[in-house]
């Protein structure tokens, strides 16, 4: 409430001259865009899941060679800017193994990049289920798949929720990114609506919006879930 | 069941300190351990003396370095895969946390029977509907592990363990997390079930309980069995200058 107040009198303070019907001119170009942020973040979100699920498992492998390999792309990814990954996956390795769609290669590099941070989340929350656990689900003779599906998952899912809907939500945000390789989403169309209009604030406010379009139910769709897998621990 | 150990050895691996590659502990040092043709072998001795990691070898959860592991004759498998199916015959219980938190203790029970012995959902309800009912659990099937007393929690998971039908059950410590009036309705239980002739194999500290249902007794300490028979020998007259010193801090009644 305090930070919704001072926002509205640091507005009302600004000598600005607002111009909102050139921008409503270009309402069609927001929406597009929206659509294709739209598309490319829940893409991504799906083939991030992957990823770091696949990464988390060889993190945990047991093998040193598969779990080196999987932290060397850990750490890569985390410890270098999205922008730079976006940048040279783009234009130098998808170019050179002959991926021309900059879609495709946008959601591929944006997953790489999320997927990471998911490995690690999944990574701890597989390794906060209790040995005895395990252990109980080896005494009732469950193979390693069954202890993993029917025992590990399904309480790790319950502990990695608020992480991973954290980690959502700013896959949607970091999809803006996409405009530095020139994919015609929410940001990129916002930037050339400025550029058009010279109304930077009436440009970028619907941005923001469009992006919390997304974000709030995502975040209200964790909170639901957590809400629903909650239960005691014994 | 006839249970014959021979030279059995388990390492650990030391826990590692300032940056050194540790060795191993040897926890189990050759231990060797026959019995008779009895239907309740009870493991006793002081902490860390290898009762549980004999036990755990005993019920096909871990392989020891070496040694070989019979029960009436049949030796233990030696593979991850052949331990399994064996792990499949038999029952185990831990001190605690042996229920699965997100289920309720029907569904802890059903898992088992539906996942491991391929019974339907309905075939598997028909099985321990008698069982839950019996040990006065039925009321509770429906809560889950955290609503349940430690006693019941227990209870559930011997009675998860039993409804396989397993040739015999491990017990390892299955009072020792419990409060006292706890324990009394699972050592009751244990009880009720090796007198209509279910076999075990139990590690505990309730020396009065061991003396009650053991037909015999093996002393762990050192990781060997130091003094091992008839539950009466043992207790009666132990020649073994240490049991006695133990016996005397575990005040038998």
């Amino acid at each position: 409430m305090v930070f919704a107040a001072a926002v509205a009198v640091a507005f009302s303070r600004v000598d600005y001259d607002w111009n909102w019907p050139a921008v409503w001119g270009y309402r069609r170009k927001f929406l597009q865009g929206w659509l294709v942020t739209v598309a490319v973040s829940l893409s991504a979100l799906v083939v991030s899941g992957l990823v770091g699920s696949v990464a988390a498992l060889m993190l945990r492998s047991g093998n040193s060679l598969v779990e080196a390999a999987a932290r060397v792309y850990v750490e890569l990814i985390r410890g270098t800017p999205l922008l730079v990954q976006l940048l040279i996956g783009f234009y130098v390795v998808a170019t050179a193994v002959g991926l021309e769609n900059r879609y495709v290669a946008g959601v591929l590099l944006l997953s790489l990049f999320s997927g990471a941070y998911m490995a690690e989340i999944f990574r701890g929350g597989l390794d906060a289920i209790p040995r005895a656990q395990i252990d109980s689900g080896r005494a009732i003779g469950l193979t390693p798949w069954q202890s993993l599906r029917l025992v590990v998952l399904p309480q790790a899912v319950r502990l990695v929720l608020p992480a991973v809907a954290g980690q959502l939500v700013s896959l949607v945000k970091d999809s803006s990114l996409l405009s530095v390789i020139a994919i015609s989403e929410l940001t990129l169309n916002a930037q050339e609506v400025n550029a058009f209009t010279y109304s930077t604030l009436e440009s970028y406010l619907p941005l923001a919006a469009g992006y919390l379009m997304l974000t709030l139910p995502l975040s209200a769709l964790a909170r639901w879930l957590e809400h629903r897998f909650r239960y005691e621990i014994a | 069941m006839n249970l014959v150990v021979t030279d059995l050895v388990q390492r650990f691996p030391a826990p590692a300190g300032g940056g050194r590659t540790a060795g191993s502990v040897t926890v189990l040092d050759r231990l060797s351990l026959a019995t008779g043709e009895i239907g309740t072998l009870v493991l006793v001795g002081p902490s860390g003396g290898g009762k549980s990691t004999l036990l755990r070898i005993l019920a096909g959860l871990d392989m020891p370095a070496a040694g070989d592991v019979a029960f009436d004759g049949e030796p233990l498998p030696r593979d991850e895969e052949g331990l399994r199916c064996y792990r499949r015959t038999v029952g185990t219980v831990f001190q605690a946390y042996n229920l699965f938190p997100h289920l309720t203790a029907m569904e802890n029970l059903l898992l088992p029977l539906v996942h491991v012995h391929g019974l339907t959902e309905a075939g598997a309800r028909a099985r321990v509907q008698a069982p839950l009912e019996r040990f006065r659990l039925a009321e509770h099937a429906h809560k889950r592990p955290a609503e349940l007393s430690g006693g019941q929690k227990q209870r559930i998971a011997i009675l998860r363990a039993l409804v396989v039908q397993p040739r015999r059950l491990f017990l390892d410590e299955p009072t020792s997390a419990l409060d006292p009036e706890m324990r009394a309705e699972v050592l009751e239980m244990i009880a009720e079930l090796r007198a209509e002739g279910r076999q075990f194999v139990l590690v505990t500290h309730e020396m009065a309980f061991a003396r009650r249902v053991a037909d015999e007794i093996a002393f762990v300490a050192d990781g060997r069995v130091t003094c091992g028979g008839s539950t009466e020998a043992f207790f009666g007259r132990p020649a073994d200058p240490r049991v006695r010193a133990f016996l005397a801090t575990t005040l038998v009644p």
